[in-house]
């Protein structure tokens, strides 16, 4: 059983191996289009934002609709540092990140014992209050937002820090913290009778969650030269809710999909100009109504799962 | 002193705004605990309709407020059948993801049929200014036409819930959807009912906010539905005279906030009573605690 | 054999329905973008000259976006109608950016890599506008932005050094703001003047902060100064906290939808002192929202006027309005110009490699615009005259032209 465990990891290493590099050379060689490229930093970003709120949303089960706001800080934080104190982008993104897990820290400690929509509309304000702030401080440029930032976030950077982020999240979930904090959403009152400290995890959880939108928020920033208030408007809370809830609450690699599908109906409905938006409401409507658990349930995608999908009888599906 | 009069005044108004389309979302709430992301959308369409209808065919202003009722009243009872209804058993996020889907389909929709102009909402009724005090304080004819129709309104809606027998298969279904079901109530229909009375009094606020400030766009809805959400949630959600208070009570901070302070604070700081209240009363204003059975 | 796996073979023939209906509605979409979205998109890439049309025509802005957009629309079909330039049709390419900084960014990248456009319009805001140019000082893409007057947009704000490639047709912030502290000083004779903008909004604090500076250098006061959210509708606090300050002028540069409310509602509080306001004013809604009668007594500085006689201006009013059925705003001719302006480039250079356009556009000396004859300092600035516009009964009447003194 260990063995095969084994030449699972060693299995999935390699994979993500073969597609850093692969892609690493197709950047390189100009394969893929700047315009592919753009998208491929829009996967990215999307994916740490989907997985980061799923552990809150799906996993905690507590419906936060301020993840904008953290990003926000990440973004903002690390593109003060590096713009204007000139902080190289690591700790740079580091300190963004933990400035965000701060404010989750602060603003989840009383809200968290909130229920349902009344956490969600104290998270809602939460995200509305960052965005007021950020348009009322001149050194960061106000309304017209934070500009000349250095493009600093490449290949290398985006795949390592999408990769830690599931890693993290998901080594999170699997852990005794990640089950009390299942345990949480499906009845937050069993949970407490068994000694679990409800409080601690959900703040917990959410600190994570605010963690890596703060990641999410400096690649944004590093990568689009500009920062803006407005960029981080509830409209972008909905966009990362709408990618958990499209990939399946409590599904880590729902979310995964998810984010690279809605990123690519974008990309691909952009020649449409106008009426975009409008066949993009709809297709959500239609999806929402057809597929209501999301692309994936609860259920993840993993190597077993997919041998298993292909038929096959290999040595570690035979069981 | 007559100044802090006056805000109190301009509060009033603008927090009748907020606490009829509060009064909307708060009765779907009540029945189907669903945050209905398209009331604000709705609003607009019923303000587009009374608009036409002046412009148009020439109505009167109550021509077209029964017009606008008309309309959003529909579309409301179209959106809960297309939209929301396949989605009842499932949780309750993939109703609100569907929410906003239909919200931004009315507002991009809206933008490609109606064009992206602001458009000047006709000034059917004279607006008359009251003058009190050697003129330091304004009453105006639309002010208080805003602040009467909120309050025939709200009593309009609580007589409709608590004494009618619609408002009584309400109140059940929205207390247990099962029971409300084994005792014989028609839920489709009450659902039904609820969201037509909703989206009417959307209609109804849509026209008075072009009335108010004269103009008219397809994402007029958008900020005025998501304060009048916090209104109805500040008031405790759910309850009519929850939404009335919590209605007034933010349009009054506003108005004081931007009168004796700053307007660019006016929503940082909103926000942050908001979640003050909360903290302090979980469960609204006149919300009641609820205990959780075990 | 999968379902048997999966044991929910119901679920997997729904999820084959839904993917059906996914490639129907792409299919239904596509064919409807193509066909009735308004864009001649001729197929064949050979015989035309592609140009970038990267507005907002959707979200919050897009009544901005759009206008101009019809106004680039018009030129085109008018320079099209008369044989193109260099013997080739111009094709514009029209993306929509929905006023998000990172959707302008992607729309500039793939109008340019994807498309291959030779230039780039757009965009209306200075959100939009940054955000496209990197992009296009990457590729070597000649920019023309229609009404993005923040200074930065056309020079790099660390190094000072104009951006090669980044021009724009509309003026910026502080000629706009002087003549307007002159015109309010000299000619309305205002002393104590009340600032009241857009908070939320880079152009309209900009206009704030210059006019205060230059109506100060000229002798004046500025007695009250706030700020207003996009999302205030109420303005009655802040105007009575104006009257009392003691202001004999309210300067509000901000757009006409707010505008219009202002002053509306300064009235009704009967509030009957001189505003005075921007570009952002120009729009024939103001009259609509605001009343004819409480308009009397308010100026604005602009870009043109539909009402100047020249012959140039009264003909574009006319086709606009035969194509639209509206008078065309600053943001539509602003548009016009642009397209115009690109085309004389191409012209001039006798080709259209960006690079050649590119040092066009620099040299654009005199060219006669319908905002004015333009040409190009060495910041990419637009030199031109400002007009001031009054409103008489609901009517716009071009009071005067004025030269920025600065």
């Amino acid at each position: 059983m260990d063995k095969q465990r084994l030449w699972l990891n060693v299995g999935v290493a390699a994979t993500l191996a073969v597609v850093y590099f692969a892609v690493d050379w197709l950047i390189k060689t100009g394969i893929i289009t700047p315009f592919q490229q753009l998208n491929l930093y829009l996967i990215g970003i999307n994916i740490i934002l989907a997985v980061s709120l799923n552990l809150i949303v799906g996993f905690t089960g507590q419906l936060a609709l301020g993840h904008a706001g953290f990003m926000a800080v990440g973004a903002y934080i690390s593109a003060v540092l590096t713009t204007k104190i000139g902080i190289p982008f690591l700790p740079a993104t580091l300190a963004g990140a933990l400035a965000a897990a701060l404010m989750g820290i602060i603003i989840g400690l009383p809200t968290l014992r909130l229920r349902g929509d009344y956490l969600a509309i104290a998270t809602l304000g939460f995200g509305e209050i960052v965005r007021g702030i950020l348009i009322n401080i001149e050194y960061v440029g106000g309304a017209a937002g934070l500009i000349g930032i250095k493009q600093y976030c490449t290949w290398p950077w985006l795949f390592f820090w999408t990769l830690i982020t599931v890693l993290f999240i998901k080594n999170f979930i699997n852990s005794t913290h990640g089950r009390a904090c299942i345990a949480i959403r499906e009845d937050e009152i069993a949970a407490e009778a068994m000694g679990i400290n409800t409080t601690k995890y959900k703040v917990l959880a959410f600190s994570i969650g605010a963690f890596f939108a703060g990641i999410a928020g400096a690649i944004y920033a590093h990568y689009f030269f500009l920062i803006q208030p407005n960029t981080f408007s509830i409209l972008k809370s909905f966009d990362a809710l709408l990618l958990v809830v499209f990939g399946g609450l409590g599904s880590l690699t729902g979310s995964i999909i998810a984010a690279v599908f809605v990123t690519l109906i974008t990309a691909l409905l952009q020649d449409l100009a106008q009426l975009r938006m409008v066949i993009y409401a709809v297709l959500l409507i239609i999806i929402m109504i057809f597929r209501p658990q999301g692309l994936l349930g609860t259920k993840e995608v993993t190597f077993e799962v997919l041998c298993k999908k292909m038929g096959g009888t290999t040595w570690h599906c035979s069981k | 002193m007559t100044e802090f009069i006056q805000q109190i005044l301009n509060g009033l108004s603008l927090g009748s705004i907020y606490a009829l389309i509060a009064l909307g979302y708060t009765m779907v709430y009540g029945v189907i605990q669903l945050i209905n992301f398209a009331h604000g959308e709705i609003l607009m369409v019923g303000a587009f309709a009374a608009f036409f209808a002046i412009t148009v065919w020439g109505a009167n202003i109550f021509a077209a407020i029964i017009i606008a009722m008309i309309a959003s009243s529909l579309l409301g009872v179209v959106i809960e059948r297309v939209a929301y209804r396949p989605l009842r058993n499932s949780g309750r996020l993939a109703v609100l993801i569907t929410a906003i889907g239909v919200s931004l389909l009315l507002q991009n929709g809206g933008l490609m049929v109606f064009g992206t102009d602001f458009r000047a909402f006709p000034r059917v009724i004279e607006n008359t200014h009251y003058k009190f005090f050697n003129g330091s304080i304004t009453i105006t004819s639309y002010q208080i036409l805003i602040f009467t129709v909120t309050v025939v309104m709200m009593l309009i809606l609580q007589y409709i819930v608590q004494k009618t027998k619609v408002g009584k298969a309400m109140r059940a279904v929205s207390w247990d959807k099962d029971a409300a079901k084994l005792m014989g109530i028609n839920v489709d229909n009450i659902i039904s009912v609820t969201f037509a009375i909703g989206s009417a009094f959307a209609a109804v606020a849509g026209v008075l906010l072009g009335l108010y400030y004269n103009t008219i766009y397809p994402l007029m809805g958008l900020m005025p539905g998501l304060k009048a959400f916090v209104a109805a949630v500040l008031g405790g959600i759910g309850l009519i005279p929850g939404a009335f208070a919590g209605g007034f009570l933010l349009g009054i901070t506003e108005t004081m906030v931007s009168g004796y302070w700053s307007t660019k604070w006016r929503d940082p700081f909103v926000f942050i009573i908001l979640i003050l209240i909360l903290i302090i009363k979980p469960s609204g204003l006149l919300g009641r605690e609820e205990k959780e059975k075990v | 054999m999968v379902y048997k796996c999966f044991g929910r073979g119901r679920v997997m023939n729904k999820w084959a329905k839904v993917v059906g209906l996914l490639v129907v509605l792409l299919a239904l979409g596509l064919a409807a973008g193509c066909g009735g979205g308004g864009q001649e998109e001729a197929k064949d890439t050979g015989d035309t000259i592609k140009i970038g049309v990267n507005y907002e025509l959707s979200g919050e802005v897009a009544t901005f976006g759009s206008h101009t957009k019809d106004g680039i629309m018009l030129a085109f079909e008018e320079i099209n109608a008369n044989g193109g330039v260099l013997g080739k049709k111009i094709e514009p390419i029209v993306r929509d950016n929905r006023g998000i900084a990172d959707e302008a960014m992607s729309v500039a990248t793939k109008l340019i890599t994807e498309e291959g456009i030779v230039a780039h319009l757009g965009a209306a805001t200075t959100g939009c506008t940054l955000a496209a140019v990197p992009v296009c000082m990457q590729y070597k893409i000649p920019l023309l932005t229609t009404s993005a007057t923040n200074p930065d947009v056309t020079v790099d704000p660390k190094t000072g050094e104009t951006r090669e490639y980044i021009f724009r047709t509309c003026f910026i912030d502080p000629p706009q703001a002087i003549v307007g502290a002159d015109f309010a000083y000299n000619d309305l004779k205002a002393r104590k003047v009340a600032i009241y903008y857009d908070n939320t909004n880079d152009y309209s604090k900009g206009l704030a902060v210059e006019f205060e500076k230059a109506f100060e250098a000229i002798g004046g006061q500025v007695v009250a100064t706030e700020g207003y959210g996009k999302d205030d509708e109420d303005f009655r606090p802040t105007l009575t906290n104006f009257s009392k300050a003691g202001a004999d002028l309210i300067y509000v540069p901000g757009y006409y939808q707010k505008v219009a409310k202002i002053i509306s509602q300064a009235r009704e509080l009967g509030i009957k002192l001189p505003f005075l306001g921007a570009d952002g004013w120009d729009s024939p809604e103001l009259v609509s929202i605001a009343g004819a009668e409480n308009l009397n007594n308010t100026y604005f500085t602009n870009h043109y006027s539909s009402s100047d006689p020249s012959e140039r201006v009264q003909n574009f009013v006319k086709a606009y309005k035969k194509k639209y059925g509206s008078v065309p705003d600053s943001f539509a001719a602003l548009g016009y110009d642009a397209a115009y302006l690109i085309v004389d480039a191409i012209k001039r250079a006798g080709s259209a490699e960006p690079e050649a356009i590119k040092e066009a556009l620099a040299q654009t000396k005199n060219f006669e615009a319908v905002t004015g004859t333009l040409s190009f300092d060495e910041k990419h600035n637009p030199v031109k005259e400002i007009a001031i516009i009054e409103m008489v009964d609901g009517k716009q009447v071009l009071k005067t032209k004025k030269a920025p003194k600065s």
